[in-house]
């Protein structure tokens, strides 16, 4: 057994708006072993970027978290004071963002970026020495040295995320969080970039939990899949599992709607309905709505997450399944 | 480097055309305004033929289009003329009331740049409470009040109530400026000579009046630092960086401002001239010694040649300050090509 780098216990995120309070995350428990690849997936503002963003405390205001706990080596990471926060990110635990093109301050070099970090966490280590590991680094991302003392306006779109994993990756964190890493890639960039995170793994002892709406890139990169809907996660189990044999209802939907090359489709798979009301969620389950297979009691209860032939899921259809045989 | 030099040569190219048309424009509305420098001078009960002698005497006999042919031939000699009023070249008064505006306007301009910005800031940074509500109100109601009266409650308030500082001049009667009267700048004069009292007494003096225009300008700051600092708050730029585990004060003042500065400079230059209308204004509430003050009294007397001389200076000044803001621009931001 591999040791768990985080473990999120039965975390809550709201927010707090003008029209009610949009829950975001419901209850969300989930492992993060040591050199692992995680990927969560679900649609558009089902919750999995604040899900992100809280293993760093930094859910963006009004959000909230409401409960739950965030273990880091054993502490409560939501309890830590500020100060000590500040230490945890981007030393042991680092995000990077979808947006490459914005994610590194336009009007500093990219030396400075790497500098100002390096020694924010290590203020004893001075700019030469910095420089260095940046430089060092760079050659680890394939990039050339002196690009490094360029303005980021200078560099490509791949560059530059490749240059944000760097910055993330340069004071050996436990976790890097890649938040939709791919989504403003073009689909070439995406490829070469989806290599390098793969071999990423293999050159610094990593886990990496990847955000994303694109099963095929976590079907790449994952060893094991969490698939969130609603604020809550519904199903989760190791990649294979989950792809040769989903078992909740929107997982099969978000697997067929992947369009395939060799088979002959004319029309692209849809899934019907919209993502639910997160401010006055579907009582029962937040698929059921949705859900072509839903029976009385989906409408009414919420399913809990458990255990099936090696995978997880929270569906009423298994439960009952197990209680007729 | 060739580039920057080809472009700053264009831009003051460029600023000769403006000049010119704004001095024609001053030049034939000095002279359709009712009155001329003869009448002020000798009054209006002076026997004609004075009058008449006086006229032919300054050229004002000719043609309006000669007068002003004139004009521009001895401005091409890089001459502001004689005054017509007072036994004194243009360039005179000018050159010893320069200093003094140079003063005000700088001292005004740092001071509404860092409370504009200080505030602008805070309030973006705790958006939704009450400081920040009364940090907008402030940048609203400072922006609304004239000039002539902000200095007017500034004098009742400070001068007056509360009889801290000195409401009019530059300097007290205890001070002798021919002392120390080097550049001109007397804040910077007083310190050369190491005379810490006078400097002091200047400070005072130079504290009302700069704080009339600081305020004034500082409402448009603070609600463009704010609008802007919101703006770049919600970069991924700045997510990443708190991200990175930066201090929050890190992340405001070093990553969010400097990408705030760069509409606020754009503005800067652009209000550099409601700057000088607004000095006009100040230096007439406070007697300060300066262009401003010189500018009007000539008007008042019809002194052509110094109003014209006067403006042109300027004109010149506000085309430097918008060259300057360009320079400063392309420092701040390398994705600015020229």
């Amino acid at each position: 057994m591999m040791k768990n780098i985080i473990e999120i216990k039965n975390l809550s995120i709201d927010y707090p708006i003008y029209v009610g309070t949009v829950k975001a995350v419901r209850n969300v428990s989930m492992k993060i072993k040591k050199g692992e690849v995680i990927g969560l997936v679900g649609e558009s503002g089902c919750g999995k970027s604040t899900l992100g963003l809280s293993l760093l405390n930094m859910v963006r205001a009004p959000g909230k978290i409401i409960n739950g706990e965030i273990l880091y080596n054993n502490t409560n990471i939501l309890d830590i004071p500020y100060k000590e926060l500040l230490k945890l990110r981007g030393h042991n635990i680092s995000m990077i963002f979808q947006n490459p093109l914005n994610s590194l301050n336009p009007l500093y070099k990219v030396s400075e970026q790497f500098v100002e970090t390096i020694q924010s966490h290590k203020p004893k280590i001075k700019k030469k020495k910095a420089l260095e590991m940046a430089e060092e680094m760079f050659e680890k991302l394939g990039i050339e040295k002196s690009r490094l003392y360029e303005y980021p306006h200078q560099m490509s779109g791949g560059m530059r995320q490749r240059i944000m994993i760097g910055i993330a990756l340069i004071l050996n964190p436990d976790l890097i969080i890649a938040d939709e890493p791919t989504t403003s890639l073009d689909v070439i960039v995406e490829a070469q970039f989806v290599d390098f995170l793969r071999n990423l793994k293999d050159k610094f002892d990593v886990s990496i939990m990847v955000i994303t709406h694109n099963l095929g890139l976590v079907a790449e990169l994952a060893d094991r899949i969490a698939v969130m809907y609603g604020g809550k996660i519904i199903e989760r189990g190791e990649v294979e599992k989950i792809y040769h044999n989903p078992m909740h209802e929107y997982t099969k939907g978000l697997i067929s709607c992947i369009p395939n090359v060799k088979a002959e489709q004319k029309k692209l798979v849809t899934m019907p309905g919209a993502p639910p009301d997160l401010i006055n969620p579907p009582s029962g389950c937040r698929f059921s709505p949705r859900c072509p297979k839903a029976m009385d009691i989906c409408y009414e209860k919420l399913p809990e997450l458990k255990t099936y032939d090696g995978h997880e899921v929270a569906c009423w259809l298994y439960e009952t399944e197990k209680e007729n045989s | 480097m060739k580039r920057i030099l080809k472009y700053f040569t264009i831009r003051l190219l460029l600023t000769i055309p403006m000049i010119f048309i704004l001095l024609t424009l001053i030049f034939f509305v000095l002279r359709v305004m009712p009155a001329d420098p003869v009448k002020s001078m000798l009054g209006a009960h002076a026997p004609k033929r004075v009058i008449e002698q006086k006229r032919k005497e300054l050229g004002l006999d000719k043609p309006v289009y000669s007068q002003y042919w004139d004009y521009l031939k001895q401005l091409a000699r890089f001459d502001l003329g004689d005054s017509m009023i007072m036994k004194q070249k243009v360039i005179t008064p000018i050159k010893e009331k320069l200093p003094a505006t140079l003063e005000l306007i700088i001292f005004g301009l740092i001071l509404a740049l860092t409370l504009g910005v200080f505030l602008g800031s805070y309030g973006a940074n705790n958006r939704g409470t009450k400081t920040d509500t009364t940090i907008r109100l402030y940048g609203l109601v400072v922006f609304c009040i004239p000039a002539y009266w902000m200095g007017l409650m500034l004098q009742l308030i400070f001068g007056i109530w509360l009889d801290w500082l000195p409401i009019a001049g530059r300097t007290g009667s205890r001070v002798l400026v021919a002392n120390f009267n080097n550049t001109g700048f007397y804040l910077i004069d007083t310190l050369m000579a190491g005379n810490f009292t006078a400097f002091f007494d200047v400070l005072t003096h130079l504290a009302l009046p700069a704080l009339t225009l600081a305020l004034i300008l500082s409402g448009i700051f603070v609600r463009l630092t704010r609008a802007n600092m919101l703006d770049v708050l919600n970069n991924d730029y700045i997510l990443a960086a708190r991200a990175r585990g930066l201090s929050e004060r890190k992340v405001v003042y070093k990553h969010a401002l400097k990408n705030t500065l760069v509409p606020i400079l754009t503005m800067l230059g652009m209000q550099f001239a409601l700057l000088i209308a607004n000095a006009v204004l100040t230096e007439t509430t406070f007697s300060w010694p300066g262009m401003a003050r010189l500018l009007v009294k000539r008007i008042h007397l019809r002194d052509y040649p110094t109003v014209q001389g006067i403006i042109i200076l300027i004109a010149v000044m506000v085309s430097l300050s918008s060259l300057i803001v360009d320079l400063v621009y392309a420092w701040i931001d390398p994705r600015v090509k020229y």
